[in-house]
């Protein structure tokens, strides 16, 4: 066992994909001898060969629909989309083919890929880095939709995404990409898909986030600790499709709830969470649901990205707003 | 105007195949395959089966029986050409107006109208198992086939990926992508463009400022070539050396089959507002199943009598094929989640349970 960062983690699990399935076969820009722009395929190109860690030409919407043929005979391509402002290109291949080529053929062809790209903002890149329109991809039926928030979890999630014989794509939160730090034991054991998690228990209200923002929602629930506010955090990791079991069950147990997350607030994937809490769980709430969101606006560049995203201080305060509520 | 002085480093050329002329005629030697009378009248059938379906799958739909249907007319001769060229292990992947490459596979009617009947089990066909259902975004399957190729060339696999679809997805970044990918890796796909002038209402010269589409192949490092795509004996020709040559480890290769849209875009378009009567009839002289059968009675490989005997065939197999279609059993609502995931999420199977009148959401 050895500490890493997520990102390392994230290059841990794609090399032992391939070490243990022929079948895994890895693509994108600058993944090959580059290692990626993040590292994250770094020397896997040098072990398996430029057959199976493969340079593609600079087009995502070719990346998308190269894994879809290639999964569609029996390979694992996990794809590399370098920025999620980029992974645009893909959505025809995504809501068209992968998500539903099982379906349109009644299951004579299916597609177990992996689409991997960096989510987010916070690490002050140029316009079209900072993307978190994970809402966007979750809406897609036949989809799975995976957000890692350790390198634990992003190590054991993505063998797991790997594995399913299914479409995922997989957000990597690029904030905590290095800042993220943890024990890793490369033991190929995955994660279940579809199952949240609960980092922190808690009595009086429930935080629900995914990804890089879980950092600054755990800062959070350390603060409200201090005033004597035991909150529950839930880490959604997969959002399509979502645990509603555990989620129903912290806000059953805690009666308030409040949704974090950088992407925008409107149709952002917390309106669905509240939606789901208002028609199964209305009468456990003992305050209104709350949603600490980006702004409903163009994620800023550099100097004002910070302003966009819900600090620490934001979280506190609708958790104390909720427990206050009567 | 460039300086004429500079030097020249790099021409190109486009070759153009025909050997039926429109009267039957032929215009040059035929290749071998066409001493083989049995191949021959296998195409002419196949085109002939492929027209009659047609009138029979727009008569259900204009009776209320099937969806919107894309007809053929015309073009019989590209899809039947083609297949006739891929082995069964090889991959098609085609648009949504290749009905005649698939019967050729093996798909059966009733599978076709299936599908246009809105049904996915019509997807679920009897053809070659790794073949692609018909793609309805245009030109968004090319990727695909890159990737099958690619699953060949990694497995060493001496298969090929044939890739279908229209003029139009010619003007696609999808297309370009994937066969630019293709020619960097030098993979076993054949890339086929039905050119037959419309793309719905816009004309070729619309949707291109190329003389030929043929020559895109070129930008992607690799050769194109125009056929005539109502001279069956020609398309099959170019699809063989195609495929032969990408089995072989030579590369991708690109055929534009000219040919022409006699029919409507589909059953849900009209036609006459964006094109004369005149230019539709002067295309009727050019079409393929005529050409071919005037070359067979020509060459006494064809006669009257087989051409009835051959009509009561394709009538009688259209027509049971359209009643297994109408016999299909409908399928309960619930089924609609069945194929969305491997196995259905815990969070869907509420829903699953809701349409099946078990209903506890």
């Amino acid at each position: 066992m050895s500490e890493m960062t997520l990102v390392e983690a994230v290059n841990l699990a794609l090399a032992r994909a391939m070490e243990d399935d022929p079948d895994v076969v890895v693509l994108g820009e600058d993944v090959g001898i580059n290692g990626g722009v993040f590292r994250a395929t770094a020397g896997l190109q040098a072990r398996f060969g430029p057959e199976r860690v493969l340079d593609t030409p600079l087009a995502e919407l070719l990346i998308s629909g190269l894994c879809v043929g290639m999964a569609a005979q029996g390979l694992r391509p996990v794809g590399e989309i370098q920025f999620m402002g980029f992974l645009y290109p893909c959505i025809d291949q995504l809501v068209n083919h992968a998500s539903r080529i099982r379906n349109r053929t009644q299951g004579r062809l299916t597609c177990p890929m992996v689409l991997r790209t960096p989510h987010g903002a916070g690490i002050r890149a140029p316009e079209h880095h900072s993307e978190s329109t994970e809402a966007m991809l979750a809406h897609i039926p036949g989809l799975r939709v995976v957000i890692p928030s350790s390198p634990e979890r992003a190590y054991r999630l993505l063998l797991a995404a790997i594995r399913d014989p299914d479409p995922v794509v997989f957000l990597e939160p690029t904030r905590i990409y290095r800042a993220a730090k943890g024990e890793v034991e490369d033991n190929g054991e995955a994660l279940p898909l579809d199952v949240a998690f609960v980092l922190r228990e808690g009595r009086d209200v429930t935080l629900i986030s995914w990804g890089a923002m879980l950092k600054e929602t755990m800062a959070a629930a350390d603060a409200l600790a201090v005033d004597g506010i035991a909150a529950e955090v839930v880490d959604l990791a997969t959002l399509k499709p979502y645990d509603e079991v555990t989620v129903l069950g912290s806000v059953t147990k805690t009666g308030r709830c409040v949704i974090v997350h950088e992407a925008t607030r409107t149709g952002g994937f917390g309106a669905e969470i509240a939606a789901l809490i208002a028609e199964r769980s209305l009468t456990s709430l003992l305050a209104p649901v709350a949603r600490v969101t980006g702004y409903d606006t163009v994620i800023p560049m550099a100097r004002l990205e910070q302003h966009m995203m819900p600090s620490v201080d934001r979280i506190v305060t609708a958790a104390r707003k909720a427990c206050q509520f009567s | 105007m460039a300086d004429a002085g500079l030097p020249v480093i790099a021409r190109f050329e486009v070759r153009h195949r025909n050997y039926l002329a429109p009267d039957g005629s032929i215009n040059r030697p035929l290749p071998a395959f066409a001493s083989d009378a049995s191949l021959l009248t296998a195409l002419y059938r196949a085109m002939v089966l492929l027209r009659i379906f047609d009138r029979k799958a727009v008569a259900l739909q204009r009776t209320g029986r099937l969806g919107t249907y894309a007809v053929s007319l015309g073009q019989e001769a590209v899809s039947v050409g083609i297949a006739s060229a891929m082995r069964g292990e090889d991959v098609l992947l085609p648009s949504y107006r290749d009905n005649g490459a698939l019967i050729w596979r093996g798909v059966k009617l009733e599978e076709i109208l299936l599908f246009w009947g809105g049904d996915e089990r019509g997807n679920h066909f009897s053809g070659p198992v790794e073949d692609f259902p018909f793609c309805v975004p245009v030109g968004s399957q090319a990727p695909h086939a890159a990737g099958v190729a690619y699953a060949f060339k990694l497995r060493r696999e001496p298969r090929v990926a044939v890739c279908m679809f229209g003029d139009g997805a010619t003007s696609k970044g999808d297309v370009y992508e994937a066969m630019n990918f293709a020619g960097v890796h030098r993979l076993p796909v054949v890339f086929v463009v039905t050119n037959n002038q419309w793309a719905i209402s816009v004309p070729l010269r619309l949707q291109t400022g190329c003389e030929t589409l043929a020559q895109k192949a070129i930008a992607a490092g690799f050769i194109g070539e125009q056929v005539d795509g109502s001279d069956v004996v020609a398309v099959r020709a170019a699809a063989e050396d195609a495929i032969v040559a990408a089995r072989d480890g030579q590369g991708p290769r690109f055929v534009e089959a000219v040919t022409y849209r006699l029919g409507d875009h589909t059953t849900s378009d009209d036609a006459s507002r964006y094109r004369s009567a005149d230019e539709v009839q002067t295309r009727w002289k050019e079409e393929p199943i005529a050409r071919l059968r005037n070359y067979l009675v020509g060459q006494k490989m064809w006669s009257k009598a087989e051409e009835e005997a051959l009509a009561a065939e394709c009538h009688a197999r259209v027509e049971a094929a359209v009643e297994r279609y109408l016999a299909t059993e409908q399928r309960r609502p619930e089924t609609m989640f069945d194929h969305l995931y491997a196995r259905l999420p815990e969070a869907y199977a509420a829903q699953r349970r809701e349409l099946a009148g078990e209903g506890d959401v």
